[in-house]
């Protein structure tokens, strides 16, 4: 959204991590503006929890540099921390505190933060009906907007959520996506980790993409992701004769085992007989000349995203190459 | 920067709303009453034996422990530890003072004096062992320490606010000790002269240094010691619990290490350099009631040092692992 002469709020220089006598993280780096959402995607065990962690220090990096608005985390904490807010995995709180209480608790912990701060946050997340009551009785999703609560009581400039929407419904992940993007919209850095492609697409402006502890890839979610794909979905009656004719051409590869190449999501939705192709964008349309000619009904026809699995591959690939 | 205070007040707050107090003032008042009537029971039947004559009891106290010194089944160090408590009854009797008046200050010296090493340690075990361990265990600990607040000073905010409930324990425990046993014994005793300052030499009780200090007096003195031990192993208790991170395992070990002690102090004589076990040097009442010292050569002064070395140790252990760990989970 904004352009690079915003502020680099988080400057992360080649981070490395070894724990024990294994590195977990090969040399990370990236920069997070104001202003933007910043996607953190990687699968599960890729080392994305550990990087964040370093981020607010609860772990020491074992070389490199990570600063926040100029500061030092790892040795000037007491200055860079006040620009940090944070959600490190789930958000665990007192349970045997209110959520008030929960809030207070760390607001005494900054200076700065008095009452009038605490209701703002409580307004802002929509929990003034609950907000007296103690966290053990509280849903996850009201956790996860207390957790946001804690996050936002300093006034941060930067935030940092830990997969913000594992664990909602989809109305509570739509909400949580449309909340992320109005904090950015005021100038906040968001940084945001997911092992869920459609989501970083969804929420993200720029995207760092990391595997095995190394970044793979780092820029625009448009650039990185969304021009990658080359699946497409093919909904034609008859399917069999549908399915026949796309075999013959040769700018279209048909998918044996789709279910091995997309996400759930997109599976779930897609009709039993439906067809999937690997086929370049400009050959999509000749391909549906050719099923009309051929008396083929088309009902629908839609390009979708790889698995994050494919994406991978693609990127490894292209490192080879180069 | 930020300044301790709001931190203390933090974990003051966690540490109420945890209920960990209430439990220990509960336990208090179940057991001091059970305590207070196994006391009124052996107190009525002395007074039927001997017709409320306290001289008489001693004397036959005395004279039981006496007749035991001949038997050859019975060891060494039981027969030293008879002889210097018949040389101190003795001493009782000939100035004329019943050391076990049965009354609510008597009861609550006797009460803390049999509590130093195992029941005090114990309920400050409850606050101390999940002080740290316990934000560990729910994860909190992550919500504590991404604040712009360095990490020393959190630990300290929690080491301050542990003293202030070790201090409010004993207190505690001498207020319901005194209260409750007053019911059923009276509430006088205050004035009552208690013997102390025995020198032990060998078997000899050395008698030359033997005041008499009024039971108030007293009282203070073994507050003072029970507090010191408290703190002691309130701090090896933090060490614990910063060290490991399950709730469970911190109390485990804690317990272990105080019923080691227990255990040691009834049969480690001959192993000389146990004394150096924070644990055999809980009871420190004793040097003030003049008993045998667990093994030869432990002085009050002596057990003062080991336990403030420990204790030294374990904060030392414990700001510069806290400081410097990563929290991984």
């Amino acid at each position: 959204m904004n352009g690079k002469s915003s502020e680099v709020v988080l400057s992360v220089e080649h981070v490395k991590k070894k724990i024990g006598r294994k590195w977990i993280i090969h040399d990370v780096t990236f920069d997070v503006r104001a202003g933007e959402i910043f996607g953190f995607l990687g699968p599960n065990g890729a080392g994305k929890t550990t990087t964040i962690r370093m981020l607010v220090d609860l772990i020491k990096p074992t070389s490199g540099m990570i600063k926040v608005s100029g500061y030092d985390v790892n040795r000037q904490q007491e200055q860079a921390l006040r620009y940090v807010g944070s959600i490190v995995e789930n958000p665990e709180m007192y349970s045997f505190l209110t959520g008030w209480e929960n809030l207070e608790h760390f607001a005494r912990m900054q200076k700065g933060v008095d009452q009038a701060r605490i209701t703002e946050v409580v307004d802002l997340v929509g929990m003034n009906r609950r907000i007296h009551d103690k966290v053990s009785t509280y849903s996850l999703g009201m956790r996860q907007r207390l957790g946001i609560a804690q996050a936002l009581l300093g006034r941060p400039k930067l935030l940092i959520l830990d997969e913000p929407t594992n664990g909602l419904d989809p109305k509570g992940i739509k909400e949580m996506r449309q909340f992320i993007q109005r904090l950015a919209a005021e100038g906040l850095a968001v940084f945001v980790s997911s092992h869920l492609l459609s989501e970083i697409q969804l929420l993200c402006d720029r995207v760092a993409i990391i595997s095995s502890g190394r970044i793979l890839a780092v820029g625009e979610v448009e650039e990185l992701i969304s021009g990658s794909s080359d699946l497409v979905i093919w909904d034609l009656q008859p399917a069999a004769k549908g399915k026949q004719i796309l075999e013959q051409l040769e700018a279209c590869q048909v998918v044996e085992h789709p279910e091995e190449e997309l996400d759930d999501g997109i599976l779930a939705g897609m009709s039993s007989d439906a067809i999937v192709t690997r086929m370049q964008e400009h050959a999509t349309s000749r391909t549906v000349e050719r099923l009309v000619r051929e008396g083929i009904e088309i009902r629908a026809v839609h390009r979708i995203n790889p698995t994050l699995e494919q994406l991978f591959l693609q990127m490894t690939e292209g490192e080879n190459i180069e | 920067m930020s300044s301790l205070w709001p931190l203390i007040q933090n974990e003051t707050i966690k540490i109420v709303k945890r209920k960990r107090f209430y439990v220990i003032l509960l336990v208090l008042l179940v057991l001091v009453p059970m305590f207070t009537y196994a006391q009124m029971k052996s107190a009525e039947r002395s007074r039927d034996k001997f017709n409320s004559d306290w001289r008489l009891e001693l004397q036959q106290r005395i004279t039981d422990n006496e007749s035991s010194l001949s038997s050859d089944r019975i060891p060494d160090e039981w027969k030293r530890y008879r002889m210097i408590f018949i040389q101190q009854m003795r001493y009782y009797l000939e100035h004329d003072v019943n050391p076990n008046e049965p009354n609510g200050v008597t009861f609550t010296r006797e009460f803390m004096n049999n509590s130093i090493s195992l029941f005090i340690p114990l309920m400050i075990m409850a606050i101390a062992s999940d002080i740290v361990s316990g934000e560990r265990t729910t994860g909190t600990i992550k919500m504590l320490l991404t604040r712009p607040v360095k990490r020393w000073k959190v630990l300290l905010s929690k080491l301050v606010a542990l003293l202030m409930f070790i201090s409010l324990i004993v207190v505690s425990a001498y207020i319901i000790a005194y209260l409750v046993s007053g019911l059923a014994f009276g509430y006088a005793g205050f004035n009552l002269p208690i013997f102390t300052g025995f020198t032990i030499v060998g078997s000899e009780v050395d008698m030359s240094t033997v005041q008499a200090v009024p039971q108030w007096k007293y009282l203070l003195m073994q507050g003072g010691l029970v507090w010191y031990v408290g703190v002691c192993v309130g701090m090896l208790a933090f060490m614990v619990s910063v060290l490991v991170r399950s709730t469970a395992a911190s109390i485990v070990i804690m317990m272990a290490a105080l019923i080691a002690g227990n255990i040691l102090t009834n049969m480690a004589s001959a192993w000389n350099s146990a004394k150096y076990l924070f644990m055999v040097n809980l009871n420190l009442t004793d040097y003030l009631a003049g008993n045998l010292p667990p093994i030869e050569g432990m002085t009050l002064n002596f057990s003062l040092i080991v336990l403030a070395v420990w204790a030294a140790l374990a904060i030392l252990v414990s700001f510069s692992v806290f400081t410097r760990r990563d929290i991984l989970n």
